[in-house]
């Protein structure tokens, strides 16, 4: 016979799930709470600030001029050179793609109207609230990490085997990578978006998809279970993050524009938030990789659909839409490699890769049938 | 082509000149062929193809697809009508053969080559070629920095360069030496070049991966059988319960081998209060032979794990109850003796079976019921399985005499009798009412037609048997392309420019620039390293960052001044043209430029 299930665990494991969505509700209000005080301080301080500057300068409007032309000229010498040789090499309406050192060129001048830096680095005067978010949030993640070990060790097995336990652990993955990712930069105007995330997915995995600790059907006892997924679960983690950048660089390109036309700036919490190519520069960067988990899912599950079902690729739904999301994300590679597709368009890709993957993960599971069908519901 | 696409940026009059051009091709066929081609191999069609792709893909998500399931598509057909038909005219019942999906990857992959192949030549010819000569004014460059070596410390300009070019070798630089005992000697490098190749090599095994799988589809073939415990599989078109060959098999290419299956145990799920009696184990044993004179070899087969045989895969891939039976005929011999695999049919094994015994004399027979491993029935007399194992095995039917029709030799489905032209001896509404045996029980039919028995229960399991050449190169490509991704991804293309020159007072003024080709998040990193590298390789004191903010502005410009001259104004070295970051976040408004800025 083989593991015996531990119903006791589980229901440890089920307090702590609840236990850690209560938690991560508490450090979602300190988000909320930093983007809202911190939007107005900043507001405070520009108006000093322009004031400040008004009365030296002898102008009123806070615009750095300045960051266009040195901007502009690092990036003509920079990436006009490159174009030169590139295109002997390359095919017609490559672009070379807005690269982080111009983007660091105009994040170290330009002010108008944001105030987070390019690099995304920790800087600058200590926002409390967010200090009390991330710590919370780190709190959260402890008791949610205890609970999806606890239903591994209830079950035997490692904790993904259905819809509760792919969302369970899911939105464990997806805090812990945003977490580790705040050690090096300073995401924290995520928190409220990945924090509400993983609030949502636990709610939904203990409402609509509850299911008892046991064991799995045979299909599922292989150890590319815990290849495959681990690695899918991990890749959705990033892109995840790269979503709400994208979503992030969606609004800020439209606020810098109506900043820079004259307008009025009506986003003052975007503030925090650092400028469009920022945002369009570093979720490339995590898109890259994601992208390369991406590729690794799609090939495991390729190499266990061989050995499960005797066939590498058979378009069966879960196939289709994974290979849909990665024909996606690879086009959002190339969209900023081509002249034209980077920035907004990009942005765009990205988001509709990520809806892919929501779809993939939501409905695909659950209403269409096919050989993967083994949601657990 | 590059001049074009340069053209086009510049101002908008060649724009539309090329617009012109496109529209009126007054460029006779040669000249439509090459203008096509470098739309097709273009960085914007590559990019529309593949979100074409992606769209193109989805609808074989929405409908029922033909070769996963032919039977749910003629149904929906059925079900549909005229809106069934369009479809299946539009073939979206068989979307990753149509016409239209094979039309956009067969572009995108002729797209793909003619991008691929321009491309390596020309990396071909810059891996051999030296770094692009030195740019007049390094300080223009992303990255940029000054180093002053005191006149006391014995290192002339020539020198210097030489040094720095040892030490960039080192670090897996390409570098060329210029003008080496000139006034301003300079020197250019490159690395990186892997990025390229890594980019190549990704398209190039994607190539190799749809070859791979074209190969699977022409040779390849795949097929079912089902096993009773006991029975013997001989890999021969005649052994297959059914059998799909790839466009170019050949029946030659059949190794006979044979399997046996001897006996198949499923362990079920006793403990989980939602999952009681779900399967958590299901286990073959089997005995292979190689070829028909091999010897005899005991292996398991289990979901997820194959056994390989003669070229091919077998699988698991189903399993069920096969009630074994004896029927005699009206004239008292045994007309049939055997196993019938019951067909499952809903939860906990319930299965339907269907048992043809044309042998009986003086009339054929039929059956048609059900089998029901653990018998439960309802007050309102509806019977259903309670329990996936045999705690309660029932074989419940209804009788049929006459002429099974299958003497024309017309094929038919094992799984379903057709009742139509037979005379029924029992069923619940005629007085003989119908069939109900257990294990071991024998029942008589009426009119003396013969009789039943239910001798036993076995398990049969169902089998898939593939067989894909194309699948291993597959999995080599597969595994080449994310080799390639990964480095054309992650390894940096980037130049480095180093120029020396002499100052007046005998100082070495040495000035550097970095470009990267592409996306290179650490090129400040590098331009840091490098310069570390420099100061402690000169032993010059080490510099503290930010000192250098402030009056940079006629710093060294080499093509415009002479930098021993311009040096001057520096009063200690030069940072690299990094700026000061941290102050970026800070909440005042710069009024004036913060930090080193760069001359224009
Ligand atoms: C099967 C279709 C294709 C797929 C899945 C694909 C995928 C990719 C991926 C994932 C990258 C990212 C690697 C990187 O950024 O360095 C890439 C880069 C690139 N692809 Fe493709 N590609 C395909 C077809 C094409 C075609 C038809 C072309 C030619 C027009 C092309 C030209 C390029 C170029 C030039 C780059 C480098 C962009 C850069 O500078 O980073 N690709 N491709």
């Amino acid at each position: 016979m083989p593991f015996v299930i531990n119903e006791t665990m589980g229901a440890y494991s089920e307090l702590l799930m609840l236990l850690a969505a209560g938690t991560y509700t508490v450090a979602f209000i300190a988000f909320a709470w930093d983007l809202a005080k911190s939007s107005k301080v900043l507001r405070a301080v520009d108006l000093k600030a322009a004031e400040a500057a008004g009365t030296v300068a002898g102008t009123k409007v806070p615009v750095a001029a300045g960051v266009g032309a040195s901007a502009g000229t690092s990036l003509d010498a920079g990436a006009g050179a490159n174009r030169v040789d590139s295109h002997l090499a390359g095919p017609a309406g490559r672009a070379e793609r807005p690269s982080s050192s111009a983007a660091k060129q105009a994040g170290a001048g330009s002010a108008a109207g944001r105030t987070a830096d390019a690099d995304m680095r920790y800087a600058g005067e200590r926002r409390v609230p967010a200090r009390v978010a991330v710590a919370l949030t780190v709190l959260g993640v402890l008791i949610h990490g205890a609970g999806v070990v606890t239903r591994a060790l209830g079950a035997g097995r490692v904790p993904w085997g259905n819809m509760y336990e792919f969302l369970t652990t899911g939105a464990f993955v997806a805090v812990a990578v945003f977490l580790l990712v705040l050690i090096r930069r300073d995401l924290r105007f995520l928190g409220t978006f990945v924090v509400g995330l993983a609030i949502i997915m636990l709610v939904a995995a203990s409402v609509a998809y509850w299911t008892p600790v046991g064991h799995l059907v045979p299909a599922l006892q292989s150890y590319w279970l815990v290849i495959h997924v681990s690695i899918a679960v991990m890749s959705s983690a990033l892109f995840t993050l790269t979503f709400a950048m994208s979503a992030l660089q969606l609004v800020q390109s439209h606020r810098q524009k109506t900043i820079a036309g004259g307008g009025a700036d009506k986003l003052g919490f975007m503030r925090l938030v650092p400028s469009a190519l920022s945002l369009e520069n570093l979720s490339y960067r995590i898109n890259a990789i994601a992208f390369i988990g991406w590729t690794f899912t799609l090939m495991f599950g390729a190499i266990w659909a061989e050995k499960a079902w005797g066939r590498f690729w058979g378009w069966d739904t879960k196939e289709v839409w994974t290979f849909v999301i990665w024909v996606v994300y690879a086009g959002y590679l190339h969209a900023r490699a081509t002249r034209g597709w980077t920035g907004t368009r990009a942005a765009w890709l990205s988001i509709v890769g990520y809806l892919c993957v929501v779809f993939n993960f939501t409905i695909v599971n659950q209403f269409f049938n096919g050989l993967h069908s083994y949601s657990g519901l | 082509m590059s001049e074009r696409v340069k053209a086009n940026k510049k101002s908008p009059a060649p724009v539309a000149a090329a617009k012109a051009e496109a529209a009126l091709p007054a460029l006779g066929p040669l000249g439509m062929l090459r203008w096509a081609w470098t739309q097709l191999t273009s960085m914007r069609t590559a990019l529309f193809l593949l979100l074409l792709l992606a769209v193109a893909a989805v609808p074989g998500s929405l409908f029922p697809q033909r070769p996963a399931n032919p039977f749910v598509v003629t149904q929906y057909i059925k079900d549909n009508g005229d809106y069934g038909k369009l479809l299946d005219t539009l073939q979206l019942f068989d979307v990753y053969s149509s016409a239209w999906f094979s039309a956009i990857y067969i572009l995108l992959f002729i797209s793909l080559i003619g991008c691929v192949v321009p491309r390596a030549i020309a990396h071909y010819k810059a891996m051999r070629s030296q770094p692009p000569r030195t740019p007049k004014r390094l300080s223009r460059l992303p990255e940029y920095g000054t180093l002053v070596v005191p006149a006391d410390a014995g290192l002339p300009a020539s020198d210097a360069i030489n040094s720095a070019a040892g030490l960039l070798r080192k670090r897996g630089y390409r570098v060329e030496v210029r003008d080496d005992d000139g006034a301003r000697p300079s020197l250019g490098a490159e690395r990186g070049f892997a990025k390229e190749v890594g980019n190549l090599v990704f398209h190039t095994s994607l190539i190799g991966v749809l070859v791979s799988v074209a190969i699977g589809g022409l040779f390849g073939y795949s097929g079912q059988r089902i096993l009773v415990e006991g029975d013997t599989f001989v890999n021969t078109l005649v052994g297959y319960d059914q059998f799909t060959p790839g466009t170019n098999f050949q029946s030659s290419q059949l190794q006979p081998y044979s399997i046996q299956l001897d006996k198949f145990d499923v362990t079920f799920d006793r403990e989980s209060p939602g999952k009681f009696g779900q399967p958590i184990d299901f286990n073959a044993q089997v005995t292979t032979k190689e070829t028909p004179d091999a010897p005899a070899k005991q292996e398991t087969l289990k979901v997820n794990d194959p056994v390989t045989l003669g070229g091919t895969s077998i699988y698991l891939t189903g399993n069920g109850y096969a009630p074994v039976v004896t029927i005699r005929d009206g004239a008292g011999n045994v007309a049939m003796q055997g196993p019938v695999v019951a067909k499952l049919q809903g939860e906990n094994y319930y299965s339907s079976v269907v048992i043809k015994v044309p042998d009986a004399r003086p009339e054929q027979l039929g059956f048609v019921g059900f089998f029901l491993p653990t018998a439960f029935i309802t007050d309102a007399g509806i019977s259903f399985s309670g329990d996936p194992d045999l705690f309660n095995p029932q074989l419940t039917l209804n009788s049929y005499f006459g002429d099974l029709g299958l003497d024309n030799g017309a094929p038919q489905n094992v799984f379903e009798l057709d009742v139509k032209d037979l005379t029924p001896l029992n069923n619940r509404n005629l007085a003989a009412g119908g069939i109900t045996l257990a294990p071991g029980s024998t029942y008589t039919l009426p009119d003396g037609k013969g009789s039943i028995s239910f001798d036993g229960v076995k398990r049969y399991v169902g089998v898939d048997i593939h067989h894909n050449p194309g699948q291993v190169s597959a999995l080599i490509f597969a595994l080449l392309a994310v080799a390639g991704l990964i480095v054309s991804l992650y390894v940096n293309r980037r130049r480095v420019w180093v120029r020396t020159g002499t100052h007046a007072d005998g100082r070495t003024m040495v000035e550097y620039g970095l470009l990267a080709r592409g996306e290179d998040h650490r090129l400040a990193a590098e331009a840091q390293s490098i310069r570390k590298l420099l100061t402690e390789e000169w032993q010059l004191a080490a510099d503290d960052g930010d000192a250098g903010g402030g009056s940079d502005a006629g710093v060294s410009d080499p093509g415009v001044s002479d930098p021993a001259g311009a040096a001057d104004s520096v009063p200690t070295q030069q940072t690299p043209s990094r700026q000061g970051h941290n102050g970026a976040d800070s909440v005042t408004i710069p009024t004036g430029s913060a930090g080193p800025t760069k001359d224009q």
